[in-house]
């Protein structure tokens, strides 16, 4: 009798840890998931370094006209979007704190419609808080025709409390074939226009 | 009373059950799991090892000979991929399921029937995984850590190896949950939490990083399945995701997985060392202790493998001083090691042999960790060579020699028969002395700045890439010496006593070897004399 209910015992206790040891099975499952938001915030509040295309308002710095920072402006395509990419200008030298204009040119040489996307990088990256983009073709989709091409600007302040340590930005853009937006386009068209007759 | 429960535990006989089906298909006891688990991990280190003499053949002369580029990184992904989760994991927890229940006095595992699922899930994981080899796009070849946006290339193998890691990923769980059950209900009366043989706490102590960290392999492992075929951007830059975000997940693991296959082998030679020294171990609970911390500190770690992503200052820093604290409870168990030699009466038979070269050659790949550790100088060796002579030496030389010595311990127990001395003494020297061949010249290479992964190299690293290829292929032929020392041991070998070795302390030495199908049905009565740390406060 004794023995019985101290087996019956640890049955019942062997039930529970497995209850419990599955539930934190499940809660470190959800925490690999928790990871994704919690990485944006880590991003964008701890470190200030934004992963995602948003917009900056002017701060309204004050330019600072003793000091001369070089940027410099390159553009790459991946491998898997056909469109060339460039920059018109290499290289800029600006005032902290003024608001400067720089331009891109994309085109599209594939046969069929593409939405693309830009994904800006800032090297090196201790200078990065410090380079904002007012308005930039890295914030929206960009779709192309069939060989269309377009002129995009980048307006963007360079804030005076750079490092001093800093003199040269490099501002680089790579744009990736937006597949999911481009699918939905191409079976968008499909659905506006009658079939060939 | 006893009669009474003698009579429940045994009802359905003391004899095996016959038929291949039932002993070992439907097995729920845990020696049989534990032998199942041993064979598949043999196994699965014969299949690692073939893949990496296609890797160590294609590396003895620069310039491509045998294979191309792109079947040599199916080569050392399946490599890792296989020996990390089908070779190291499953022999820790063989030797778990053989072992925890007779060292605590337990007459199995706490869940026998979860015990045989998660045995019986791995060979299908790996049937999965090893079945990419065959399909149209060949094998994984973004290497064993999976990072996107290379993994998810490629043919449909990704979505085979997602599910053989899940398939992996529960079984281990499982496996996990069971040995924290066992441990923490089924000690016989007066096995104290810290009168528990350093093997049952390494154990538990790893099982809880599994449960832990498992789960969140498996969430990031979706991710990528997700990206890949369901149109989500977790990883995806176009997307509006990040792939660093993958490597921070995946290290999140990834580190305390690292010490998910160093602790069981601590906890090995915690149990060797003392035995052939004839000294009680050194500092037990500064070992308990140092056993939790390392631990607690592989959580908080993981950014040491992603030191040249672009990090902020103050994150590299924090990760560099919180990965060298790990040195600290690491050298308190190096350093008890050596105390429990000091002065015993050490005799050198093949398991202590293994245990003493695990203490020198881990401790090399140990200090190399702290190397690793230092920012400045990882961005000269991250992805060199380097990084691979170092976790080589921690997990060849370090869990692998560890399993071996604890086969040769165990074994006279698990059989009733003891091996061949000096063959297992051969099979020790000469894996000794071709490991080192092996992966000694690999830390030169990487120094010199060869990188990892690329099955073409400079001529300037020829020289030692041939020494390496001459070690390896003088290790390969260790598993036939291994097999055959104990095959033999089996047929011929003399018998073994209750208590094999004349040092030994611990339950498992109080019954009869070869351990009987049931032990322990009923408690035993626990002497002082019988647990290697029955005081503890010595």
């Amino acid at each position: 009798m004794v023995d019985d209910t101290a087996a019956g015992n640890s049955i019942q206790r062997n039930k529970r840890l497995l209850t419990r040891a599955l539930a934190v099975c499940g809660a470190m499952f959800l925490f690999g998931f928790a990871c994704v938001p919690l990485y944006r915030i880590a991003c964008e509040h701890v470190f200030r370094n934004k992963i995602y295309n948003t917009a900056d308002s002017a701060k309204g710095f004050r330019v600072d006209e003793s000091r001369w920072v070089t940027v410099q402006f390159v553009g790459n395509v991946n491998s898997q979007l056909d469109w060339s990419f460039a920059p018109e200008q290499v290289t800029m030298r600006v005032h902290p704190g003024a608001v400067n204009d720089a331009w891109y040119d994309a085109a599209n040489k594939a046969q069929t419609a593409i939405v693309g996307n830009a994904v800006p990088s800032i090297a090196p990256s201790q200078g990065s808080p410090y380079f904002n983009k007012i308005e930039c073709f890295c914030f929206t989709e960009q779709v192309l025709k069939p060989g269309e091409s377009r002129r995009m600007p980048v307006k963007f302040v360079v804030d005076p409390k750079l490092p001093k340590t800093i003199d040269t930005l490099t501002l680089s853009y790579t744009f990736y074939n937006n597949r999911p937006a481009t699918k939905k386009l191409a079976e968008q068209t499909q659905a506006t226009q009658p079939p060939n007759s | 009373m006893t009669t009474h429960a003698t009579a429940h535990h045994d009802d359905h006989h003391d004899d095996k059950p016959h038929g291949f089906l039932h002993r070992w298909v439907y097995s729920t006891n845990h020696k049989d799991i534990g032998t199942l688990y041993l064979i598949f991990a043999f196994i699965m280190v014969c299949v690692g090892a073939a893949f990496s003499g296609v890797i160590r053949t294609e590396l003895m002369k620069p310039g491509l000979q045998f294979v191309q580029p792109y079947f040599f990184n199916e080569m050392t992904t399946m490599h890792g991929l296989v020996m990390i989760f089908g070779a190291i994991m499953p022999s820790f927890v063989g030797l778990a399921n053989w072992m925890i229940p007779m060292m605590i006095g337990a007459p199995d595992m706490a869940l026998p029937r979860m015990n045989n699922w998660s045995f019986w899930i791995l060979p299908f994981a790996f049937f999965l995984l090893l079945s990419t080899l065959f399909i149209p796009g060949g094998a994984p070849a973004g290497g064993w850590t999976m990072y996107p946006p290379l993994s998810i290339q490629g043919g449909d193998s990704v979505a085979l190896m997602v599910f053989s890691i899940h398939l992996m990923g529960i079984s281990s769980i499982m496996g996990a949950i069971n040995i924290i059950a066992t441990i923490l209900n089924m000690r016989a009366p007066g096995m104290d939490l810290l009168k528990m043989p350093v093997f049952v706490w390494s154990w538990l102590i790893t099982a809880f990083l599994l449960i832990a960290v498992m789960p969140v392999l498996a969430g990031a492992v979706t991710m990528l399945l997700t990206d890949r075929y369901f149109g989500t951007s977790f990883f995806n830059a176009a997307g509006g995701g990040d792939p660093v975000m993958y490597q921070h997940i995946f290290w999140f693991f990834g580190h305390p997985e690292v010490y998910i296959m160093i602790l069981p082998a601590f906890g090995i030679i915690s149990e060797i060392v003392p035995t052939f020294s004839r000294k009680p171990l050194f500092g037990y609970q500064a070992m308990v202790y140092a056993l939790a911390s390392i631990a607690f500190l592989s959580f908080i770690v993981w950014g040491h493998h992603m030191f040249t992503v672009g990090m902020p200052l103050g994150g590299e820093l924090y990760f560099m001083y919180a990965t060298m604290l790990i040195a600290i409870p690491t050298g308190v168990k190096v350093f008890n090691w050596v105390s429990t030699m000091w002065g015993g009466s050490m005799t050198f038979e093949a398991p202590m042999l293994w245990a003493i070269a695990f203490i020198v050659l881990f401790t090399i790949g140990g200090f190399s960790g702290v190397m690793l550790a230092l920012v400045p100088a990882d961005f000269q060796y991250q992805d060199t060579y380097f990084v691979v002579a170092h976790f080589h030496y921690v997990l060849v030389t370090g869990a692998l020699f560890a399993i071996i010595g604890a086969i040769y311990y165990w074994w006279p127990k698990w059989t009733g028969r003891m091996y061949n001395e000096t063959w297992a003494k051969v099979h020790f020297w000469w894996s000794a002395v071709f490991v080192n061949v092996l992966f000694f010249p690999q830390h030169f290479l990487g120094l010199a700045g060869m990188p990892r992964r690329i099955p073409d190299y400079n001529v300037a690293f020829a020289d030692w890439n041939l020494v390496s290829t001459i070690g390896a292929y003088g290790m390969y032929l260790t598993p036939f010496m291994f097999f055959f020392i104990l095959w033999h041991s089996k047929k011929h070998g003399a018998p073994a006593a209750a208590r094999a070795w004349e040092g030994a302390h611990g339950l498992e030495w109080t019954v009869p070897s070869p351990a009987p199908f049931h032990t322990f049905s009923t408690p035993p009565v626990i002497h002082d004399e019988d647990l290697a740390h029955g005081d503890v406060s010595h």
